[in-house]
């Protein structure tokens, strides 16, 4: 019989995973995240956090609170704003805010809409139309940090990003010109009017942000779990019948229990059928899921294979 | 999936590790295997791929394209840049930095090394241990990746013959332990059949050793780190100045090694200050002790001046600061490194002015000859250099921490991360490096 293992070295003796010393890998993550809170903290004089009150930014926030406890979170948070949002998330945003003693900045797509800077696109989708004032919003403030929700398990273009994204004066983003990023050495310089986007969840699945959330007990708007919910079915996915977009002439509106697995724009943004009412319920959900979020519930993703990259390079989240 | 419960989900360790191998070896293919095995591919990502096989006129759905995500990769039909992949079983939780094997990717594996604790490297069993495998060998040496396994893939392809493969894993072995891997793993695999990669093979009942995921799921992670030498590089102090917390002062960091303890007698570098650790802040809990990769505040008896930059060490163990380093590199920019060369230097959290004052050689990764005084390394070079900083710097040696061993140097006009370092010796073997520049043969 061939034996497998061969101990060539003579170093230290690892120890396994019943060591005193093994993190959870919760726990590995979350210290990895707040590493990353505090290299911004550390090296950027106007860092901001993209707050959408989605679960993503709300774990980024929960993140940000504990790295920087007892004292006060030292960036403000900046929500780039449909126009098509859920209102128990708009609630749950201010709501937060105001909890924390935070300061908000909003970027708001319908006023670029309103003054005619941007056009309402055909099939009345927002989430593209985000980058314009978000960029905007970037340069205006000055800010030379921004966190971002993103993860690299969502897409395969996430996939290749770095924790340390460089950008433009443009927000544009080179995948081909990407700073190797090496050990915990993030490298943050960049020129007057270019910035960083920074990315603590990088290495989190969407399991591991609801693991996370159900550990910490962190509240989340209520959208994310079973409730009933008057839909139309557009592209496969349960679309929230209402102001905007929907129902067309020939798609039917009915009754459903439905919960959200992501927030966007409400136009664009799909409902799951579930029964979830709880956070263990999601979490066994999710588990045993055999469908991305973003392919469950996300229609400006399934435009085509380089959706995301493109948007990315033109400066999207 | 539905025996697993909540808490067995949440219970599981997390296992960083890269894989280094070529689109030939097979490498695709068992990362699709692994992923798809273990019920990481879903159904979208699934379709997505084979609408765009078929779109690309192939039959069977290339699995290549779930880590290939640029549009370059796939036009191109390569891979570029390193992917990061994530996926989970029942024991544990992976994070995959998937490399191109390709010798002008060089700067890609080190990048995926930097941070793993296990290195996978594909041979196809047709053609045995050749250049490119001494080159992910070495790499992962230099690097000091602690686990390496050597996955001898397309065993379908030579009968499943043990002999094949005990050929190839011994000198793999013998190699990869005169660079001083601490611990090679050798596996017979098919990943195209799917023998031992995730289920064990029923073609080879004389192999009597873990598959390739029953490994990455067992294999011990390096917990022991929290036995080294104990270190905190400061990234920010915490001082809150309220009305209930006026005199909080805490010093903020990752533990990059080792353990702290309250009480434990400490002292800054550079600054030489000593006091005591009074307090140790894990996130909002008090705890009596903490060790990497544990996120911390520390709390000292004296309050003295400590700012970003600085490092907390225990008074009994603390490094020599130095302004002279010699290391190992890696250079990862496009533009050269030079003689005279004017940089930054990161490590930990202090960022320094430094000059490169000596290349004394290049080293050829595939047959490990060294180039005496190159005069520059270009990208993906392999390279001796000597630096002299600024201001003194507290570096260990890589092989006692990877972590507060290892630097960046940045081009200071345009911010370009040029150069990964590695301080002190290349590779924990003696000398296993040959002097002479033009041999180009290497022989067992």
């Amino acid at each position: 019989m061939t034996t497998a293992t061969a101990i060539t070295g003579t170093g230290p003796t690892p120890e396994g995973d019943d060591s005193p010393y093994a993190l959870s890998h919760l726990d590995a993550l979350e210290s990895e995240a707040v590493h990353i809170f505090r290299e911004v903290a550390g090296e950027f004089e106007r860092p901001v956090i993209l707050f959408s009150g989605g679960k993503d930014s709300i774990v980024m926030l929960h993140l940000a609170l504990k790295a920087f406890a007892p004292a006060p979170v030292p960036f403000s948070l900046l929500h780039v704003d449909t126009g098509h949002n859920f209102p128990e998330v708009l609630e749950y945003r201010d709501r937060t805010v105001e909890k924390h003693g935070l300061r908000l900045h909003v970027a708001s797509v319908q006023e670029y809409i309103d003054r005619g800077a941007l056009k309402e696109r055909p099939d009345g989708t927002r989430n593209p139309l985000q980058t314009v004032p978000l960029t905007e919003a970037i340069q205006q403030h000055r800010f030379d940090a921004v966190f971002g929700g993103g993860r690299r398990d969502e897409e395969k273009a996430r996939a290749k990003e770095r924790v340390f994204s460089l950008r433009d004066e443009f927000s544009q983003w080179d995948p081909r010109r990407q700073r190797p990023e090496l050990w915990q050495l993030y490298n943050g310089r960049h020129a007057p009017g270019e910035h960083v986007r920074v990315f603590p969840l990088s290495n989190w699945t969407e399991l591991d942000v609801w693991q996370y959330i159900a550990r910490e007990g962190i509240e989340l708007p209520q959208i994310y779990f079973a409730h009933k919910r008057e839909v139309f079915r557009r592209s496969g996915m349960w679309l929230t019948a209402g102001e905007w977009g929907g129902p067309k002439d020939d798609e039917t509106v009915e009754t459903r229990q439905v919960r959200y697995r992501t927030v966007g724009d409400m136009s664009c943004t799909g409902a799951v059928d579930s029964d979830a009412t709880t956070l263990d319920a999601v979490i066994t959900e999710i588990a045993a899921s055999r469908l991305t979020e973003r392919g469950a519930t996300r229609a400006d993703d399934k435009m085509s294979e380089a959706a995301m990259e493109d948007r990315k390079r033109e400066g999207y989240f | 999936m539905s025996t697993i419960t909540t808490e067995d989900l949440a219970a599981t360790t997390l296992l960083r590790f890269a894989t280094a191998g070529s689109v030939d070896d097979g490498k695709s293919t068992l990362v699709g295997r692994l992923l798809h095995d273990s019920k990481s591919v879903l159904t979208d990502q699934l379709e997505a791929v084979e609408h765009a096989s078929r779109n690309r006129g192939q039959e069977a759905p290339d699995l290549a394209l779930l880590t290939d995500g640029l549009r370059a990769e796939r036009e191109q039909g390569i891979t570029i840049d390193v992917a990061y992949r994530y996926f989970a079983t029942p024991r544990r939780r992976f994070i995959l930095a998937d490399t191109p094997g390709h010798v002008q990717y060089t700067r890609n594996m080190v990048t995926g090394a930097s941070t793993a604790e296990l290195a996978v490297v594909l041979v196809d069993a047709r053609n045995g241990v050749v250049e490119q495998t001494r080159r992910h060998a070495a790499v992962a040496a230099l690097l000091r990746v602690p686990h390496v396994v050597l996955a001898v893939n397309k065993m379908d392809l030579v009968d499943y013959e043990e002999t094949v493969f005990a050929k190839i894993a011994e000198e793999f072995t013998a190699y990869a332990g005169e660079l001083g891997v601490p611990e090679i793993t050798a596996i017979p695999i098919s990943a195209l059949a799917g023998d031992n990669v995730v289920d064990a093979s029923a073609n080879m009942d004389w192999y009597g050793g873990p598959t390739v995921l029953e490994h990455l799921e067992t294999v011990a992670v390096s917990h022991d780190l929290a036995h080294c030498h104990a270190r905190l590089p400061v990234q920010v102090v915490i001082r809150p100045q309220t009305a209930e917390l006026p005199d909080y002062r805490g010093y903020a960091g990752q533990i990059a090694a080792g353990t702290f303890r309250v009480g434990d007698p400490v002292t800054v570098l550079p600054s030489g200050k000593t006091s005591k650790i009074s307090g140790i802040d894990l996130l909002g809990k008090p705890v009596d002790v903490a060790w990497t990769p544990q996120s911390v505040t520390l709390l000292l008896e004296d309050d003295i001046d400590i700012s970003r930059g600085d490092l907390i060490v225990p008074t009994p163990d603390a490094p020599t600061a130095t302004q002279d380093i010699e290391a190992t590199v890696c250079h990862v920019a496009d533009q050269a490194l030079t003689v005279g060369h004017r940089v930054l230097l990161k490590h930990g959290t202090r960022t320094v002015k430094a000059i490169v004052k000596d290349i004394p050689s290049r080293l050829t990764l595939d047959d490990l000859s060294l180039h005496p005084h190159p005069g520059q390394l270009v990208a993906n070079d392999i390279g001796r250099v000597k630096i002299r900083t600024a201001e003194p710097l507290p570096v260990d040696a890589y092989a006692d921490s990877r972590r507060t061993g290892s630097f960046i140097l940045i081009d200071p006009n345009d911010g370009t991360t040029l150069t990964a370092g590695m301080v002190g010796e290349s590779f924990a073997a003696p000398e296993p490096v040959k002097t002479e520049a033009d041999d180009e043969g290497w022989d067992f």
